[in-house]
């Protein structure tokens, strides 16, 4: 088995996880920038200015750049939407890299004045693009882009049919379920959420269905679905416990503390996830309730 | 503790090497880490490397149950370049907490790149057995890991400031100067206050009690 740099091994926030153990084409490992192809590591101006240099590789790169540094000043905010609109940037097979990075970026950092231009971007003909925007949707926390995730959806059972020849969906199906899970709790698109990603349950892909799964407990708070994680974590592909690890997490399901903590993963996904238990416990109890003491004794044994 | 001759671990030995599935490499690495064999710990200490959590997890435990024995070679053999095997047999060092290892958990918590190998062995720092030290020497071990302790907690990283508070907490159960007392407590308190990691400051709530 290939040994992971430690940077793909630590989930940094929950909702990312799965996303980071995506192999995405072409996009750059989660590691510190080395150096940039002008010699230096970049700064703030230099990265916002080289979303427009004529080297489009510095682009792509910068794109990357502010998303990892978190870096959420107005004009970087600003590039990057500019960014989703870029022609420039095109792969042999049609693909917008930049497109791409900058939708990835701006979920990063937290300025929902992206949320519209993320939105264009669910209509846009690469599905990489798609993906990355329903995911910043997500993690942008608007209710407003719901519709139009549900609108990818509406096709049902045809959105999440294999495309030929290539390694994904014919829509983000993972992608927009996740973003409805985090956005549809709670607001009038509940119902149709629940009933457009419900058939999903049973998808051939592992990770939709867990996806799913993850979802309909956020939508439905049944316990049915968090014990079907718990079930997940004795997937025979260390990939997919990965997956359900950070599920869990996600959700704060406090009844798969013990099966996490034993389950056949490595330390960091385990401890990862019981951080994500642990602070719903103090979210919505108190930071020394039993259950939370139970989460941090199991997680000072995996430190 | 019984010592088993090594060319009767041998067989045990040829079985994790033949191991062809993760399932049948755990059972052998149980029955080697039962047989509680000298000959068997630098096998159990090369399994650490093999990427295999389940297998990784039953030779830490063997490793542990074979204590003092087991920690020179922990010491040697430490892996440079895999780091997974490194927190793992860190971890083996923290559970056996023979102050031999305080130079190798000390310099791996300041500056291991991995945050695994470092939240180990910043827990490690506050659990050694202090008593297995010179007496003379104990005072200035227990500063050492204090101030590193104390650094720490102040780390970008959540899992690392969590792992100081659960070692800051250990060190504080052992006997130690008084005024060293105050200052991890003061420590707690200021963290209490300025933590913004739900997870971490909930730990610092339980360490204050």
């Amino acid at each position: 088995m290939p040994i992971l740099p430690e940077a793909n091994l630590v989930p940094v926030f929950h909702h990312s996880v799965r996303s980071m153990l995506e192999s995405s084409p072409g996009q750059p490992s989660n590691m510190p920038p080395v150096e940039s192809s002008e010699g230096g590591s970049l700064t703030v101006e230099q990265a916002i200015a080289n979303l427009t240099h004529p080297d489009l590789s510095l682009r792509y790169y910068a794109a990357w750049w502010l998303g990892k540094f978190r870096v959420s000043e107005p004009a970087a905010i600003d590039a990057l939407i500019v960014a989703l609109e870029d022609e420039s940037d095109r792969t042999e097979l049609g693909g917008y890299p930049l497109r791409r990075n900058a939708a990835r970026a701006l979920g990063k950092l937290s300025d929902r004045r992206a949320v519209s231009g993320l939105v264009r971007c669910l209509a846009c003909e690469d599905f990489y693009v798609r993906e990355a925007a329903a995911q910043s949707l997500g993690t942008l926390g608007d209710p407003i882009c719901i519709p139009d995730l549900l609108w990818l959806l509406q096709d049902g059972v045809e959105a999440a049919r294999p495309v030929s020849g290539r390694p994904h969906l014919a829509q983000p199906c993972e992608a927009l379920v996740e973003a409805l899970g985090l956005l549809a709790p709670g607001t009038e698109w509940q119902p149709e959420a629940i009933a457009r990603i419900q058939p999903f349950l049973s998808h051939p892909v592992d990770r939709l269905q867990y996806a799913t799964t993850r979802a309909m407990y956020q939508l439905t708070h049944e316990t049915v679905y968090g014990d079907r994680l718990i079930q997940a974590l004795a997937a025979s592909d260390i990939n997919l416990r990965r997956v359900a690890l950070s599920d869990l997490g996600a959700i704060g399901y406090l009844p798969a503390a013990d099966a996490i903590a034993s389950s056949a993963a490595e330390n960091s996904f385990k401890l990862f996830s019981l951080k994500g238990l642990l602070e719903r416990q103090v979210r919505e109890a108190t930071p020394l309730s039993e259950a939370a003491i139970k989460v941090m004794d199991l997680m000072d044994s995996l430190l | 503790m019984v010592v088993i001759e090594s060319t009767s671990v041998q067989p045990l030995i040829n079985a994790i090497e033949k191991a062809d599935s993760p399932e049948r490499l755990i059972g052998a690495v149980r029955a080697l880490a039962m047989a509680r064999s000298e000959a068997g710990i630098p096998v159990l200490i090369k399994v650490l490397g093999y990427n295999n959590p389940g297998a990784a997890v039953v030779a830490v435990n063997g490793l542990v149950q074979m204590g003092a024995v087991a920690v020179q070679p922990l010491l040697v053999l430490l892996d440079d370049y895999n780091y997974g095997a490194r927190a793992w047999a860190i971890r083996a060092l923290v559970m056996i907490a023979d102050p031999r290892a305080l130079d190798v958990l000390l310099s791996a918590a300041m500056t291991d790149f991995a945050p695994s190998v470092r939240r180990a062995a910043t827990k490690g720092l506050g659990m050694l057995q202090w008593q297995l030290l010179p007496e003379a020497q104990v005072t200035a071990a227990q500063f050492r890991v204090l101030e590193v302790l104390l650094a720490i907690a102040q780390d970008s990283d959540w899992s690392i400031r969590y792992a100081a508070v659960v070692g800051l907490q250990a060190l504080a159960t052992g006997s130690m100067r008084p005024e060293w007392l105050s200052q991890i407590s003061a420590t707690f308190q200021q963290m209490a206050e300025t933590e913004s990691d739900l997870a971490v400051q909930a730990r610092v709530y339980r360490a204050i009690g």
